[in-house]
């Protein structure tokens, strides 16, 4: 039913990147996680998937602390990378994002060229100390990203000139040219057709010899597909967490099952 | 039969057909409304179409063109047409005018005799003064042929209104029965109620096309009058505006002009990284609570009225530059009034322009591009500089450019805030004035209207006009350069 060949491929026990213990969230009064306990592993993906509204995207941006952005959201608990809690205040939440980088549900390429939209990360930080060293960071982002040998000839176009796939591939290229540790990807596939999926999820799982991912996904496919750990979101609350092909094979929890297998959702 | 009886009549008519077609359309399907091609009401709406529309068209088509051609003919049957020029047969069909208006009047009042009115002969009264004591003034001594001639403008004005009468209302008759004739079961009322509303649309669209187009050609005619008068070259190209109301005065454009620019120039300066900050700040810093304050705050300044402002330059900042810049200061100021004064000022007045625009366009950025520079680890004022304003570029270009069109027309501030001298200078605490500025001062003159120191007005004006005109093909170009897609 599932192809989960890839994902019982190489699960070894791997070093914890980051972690939350009785993580919770609110927008306003209203509580979007509850005492959600995870442990997200070094290379290796990991995917968060649950029906809509049940807070895995909310939960993709607490760890990276795009939360912040909406004035509203208040997150408690511990969340940790490497060991240093991140909600701590003396971290900067700027630094932190340039250790967790993000790709989002819809391309959303700067109105910049292809080039600078790959640079703006390594400019920012101060990445690159010349030219050579620059082209180099695009050339390598970009080669990554698979999508090298599509624009190589039109680097100093606009990025929104892009097709819809191209444009989430130069995300990707312009979220790795940081160097990130951790890479967060919500819905990156939602808004491509099917060869671009492929593409992208080939992608993932180059990505992983190098980072650790974290994937939120609707399609329960693309979960068996790229990931090695799944995490099943329902209603606020982390109801299960395991391996990919244990989840999908051999659920331990009713929820999890209903939802696998298209009864709840 | 006075206009506003006509309205009324043919309005009271259009009501009576509403209720008579919807009635008639509602009998010939047995009174169930099922069986009707559309709506009960579009039968009734539709009759107030056809007995309002055409009628009311005629109605404002007579009463625009009937005096034009009443003046034409009355004008050729003048006694000594020929021998006249253009300016006397105006001035002479004016005073027909107004004593035509004050024959009406006077009988009305009781004051003229109703056979003087209209045809009896002049003897024994002085209709000049009659007229003067019912206050109209009359420009010369009435003759006998002036007397014919408006007796005769009369006639024919009577005979006008009364023949207008006639036909609106044969026309809305005609329109009534048209309308309740067709209104039965099968007639697509609501189709062609739909047709009338797209041509009331089209209509309210091209009035104000219709009306640019006609100030245009109002300013071309005067310009091409004044510059009939006056060399063109030494308008565009004088150093010197130096209006004497006496003739032989040198009109040139270019201190004007200059004056216009510099002190756009400074109200920009001020104005708009005054505005963009505050715009910035608004959207992308400020709370939700401290933006619903603010906001409405700052737009309040765009609610003064400019001659608030004018007083502001004249009282409050003027004085305020003397005090550092003026013979106690620095010594670069002599009076109050300067092109400083008036552009600060100015500038203060378009910061709401800038910065309410501004805050549109930003807020109409995408959130995906803000998150998707903070996820990079990018600060929020590098998001600002990278990446918001550069996709808000287009816009913001477009609220300058609006913002250099309002300071270049801008007109109060300066009477009051920049003097009335024209000067080149290059010295920002003189006082210099602005093309329209001397617009006004030209135009409220005491002197002849078609004299070059009048009609300068115009050209003045059309040059206003042009190069307003291209800042805005300039912004769209800019626009559409720049524009980035998004979804």
């Amino acid at each position: 039913m599932y192809d989960t060949r890839n994902a019982e491929r190489d699960v070894t026990q791997n070093e914890i990147k980051m972690s939350a213990r009785k993580c919770q969230v609110f927008y306003g009064d209203k509580q979007a996680i509850i005492d959600v306990d995870i442990d997200v592993e070094d290379k290796m993906v990991t995917a968060f998937i649950g029906p809509s509204g049940c807070g895995k995207s909310t939960f993709l941006r607490v760890l990276n602390r795009m939360n912040d952005t909406i004035p509203i959201a208040r997150v408690e608990g511990a969340i940790t990378l490497d060991g240093e809690d991140i909600y701590d205040p003396r971290v900067d939440p700027v630094q932190l994002r340039a250790r967790v980088g993000m790709v989002f549900q819809k391309p959303n390429p700067f109105p910049k060229s292809i080039y600078d939209n790959v640079a703006y990360g390594p400019r920012i930080h101060g990445l690159a100390t010349g030219k050579a060293e620059m082209d180099a960071i695009v050339e390598k982002s970009l080669r990554r990203a698979a999508l090298w040998d599509e624009v190589k000839d039109r680097l100093q176009e606009p990025g929104t000139g892009l097709s819809g796939g191209q444009q989430q591939r130069l995300c990707i290229a312009r979220a790795v040219a940081t160097e990130p540790e951790v890479l967060l990807m919500d819905e990156p596939c939602s808004a491509l057709d099917p060869i671009a999926t492929s593409q992208v999820e080939e992608l993932i799982d180059e990505l992983r010899e190098s980072y650790s991912v974290v994937i939120v996904t609707h399609s329960m496919q693309q979960a068996a597909r790229v990931s090695q750990k799944t995490a099943f979101f329902h209603l606020g609350y982390l109801v299960e967490y395991g391996e990919t092909g244990q989840i999908f094979t051999n659920p331990r929890d009713e929820r999890t099952e209903s939802y696998i297998s298209g009864r709840i959702g | 039969m006075p206009v506003l009886w006509i309205v009324l009549i043919v309005f009271a008519a259009a009501a009576i057909g509403y209720a008579v077609a919807r009635n008639r359309a509602l009998a010939s399907a047995g009174g169930n409304a099922r069986g009707l091609h559309s709506l009960p009401s579009y039968y009734g709406w539709n009759a107030v179409l056809m007995v309002v529309a055409p009628s009311m068209l005629v109605l404002a088509a007579w009463l625009i063109v009937a005096p034009v051609v009443i003046g034409w003919s009355v004008a050729a049957d003048l006694p000594n047409r020929d021998a006249m020029r253009s300016g006397d047969v105006s001035l002479a069909m004016s005073d027909i005018g107004k004593l035509a208006q004050c024959l009406t009047v006077g009988v009305r009042e009781g004051a003229i005799p109703p056979e003087v009115a209209r045809g009896a002969s002049l003897e024994g009264t002085d209709i000049r003064e009659t007229c003067a004591d019912l206050g109209i003034a009359l420009g010369s001594d009435v003759t006998r042929e002036t007397l014919t001639s408006a007796q005769a403008y009369r006639a024919k004005t009577a005979t006008s209104a009364l023949a207008m009468g006639i036909a609106v209302l044969a026309l809305a008759a005609l329109g009534f029965g048209y309308a309740a004739m067709r209104s039965n079961k099968d007639f697509r009322a609501r189709n062609v109620v739909e047709r009338g509303v797209l041509v009331l649309l089209v209509m309210a669209a091209s009035i104000a096309i219709l009306t640019t187009i006609g100030i245009v050609l109002s300013l071309i005619f005067n310009t091409v009058a004044f510059f009939r008068l006056y060399p063109a070259a030494e308008f565009f190209f004088s150093p010197t505006w130096n209006p004497s109301f006496g003739g032989g005065s040198t009109l040139g454009i270019l201190p004007l002009l200059w004056g216009t620019l510099y002190i756009s120039l400074i109200a920009l300066v001020v104005a708009v990284p005054i505005g963009l900050f505050t715009a910035i700040y608004l959207s992308e810093y400020a709370g939700p609570r401290l933006r619903a304050v603010a906001k409405p705050a700052i737009e309040v300044l765009a609610g003064i009225p400019t001659i608030v402002y004018g007083l502001f330059a004249l009282l409050t900042v003027g004085p305020m530059l003397m005090a550092v810049f003026g013979r106690d200061g620095i010594g670069w100021m002599q009076e109050a009034s300067s092109v400083m004064t008036a552009g600060l000022v100015m500038g203060i007045m378009l910061i709401p322009f800038v910065s309410s625009l501004s805050d549109d366009i930003i807020n109409a950025v995408p959130q995906s591009l803000r998150d998707g520079s903070l996820a990079l680890g990018a600060t929020p004022s590098e998001t600002v500089r990278q990446v918001i304003l550069r996709a808000a570029l287009p816009g913001i270009v477009g609220a300058i450019l609006l913002a250099a069109s309002r300071a270049i027309g801008e007109t109060m501030i300066v009477v009051l805030g920049a003097g009335a001298a024209a000067r080149l200078s290059l010295n920002p605490f003189e006082a210099m004035t602005t093309v329209t500025a001397k617009i006004v001062s030209q135009l409220t003159g005491d002197d002849d209207f078609a004299s070059p120191e009048v009609l300068v007005a115009f050209a003045l004006g059309t040059t206003l006009f042009v190069i307003t005109l291209c800042m805005n093909v300039g912004a769209l170009y800019i626009v559409r350069k720049y524009r980035e897609q998004y979804e």
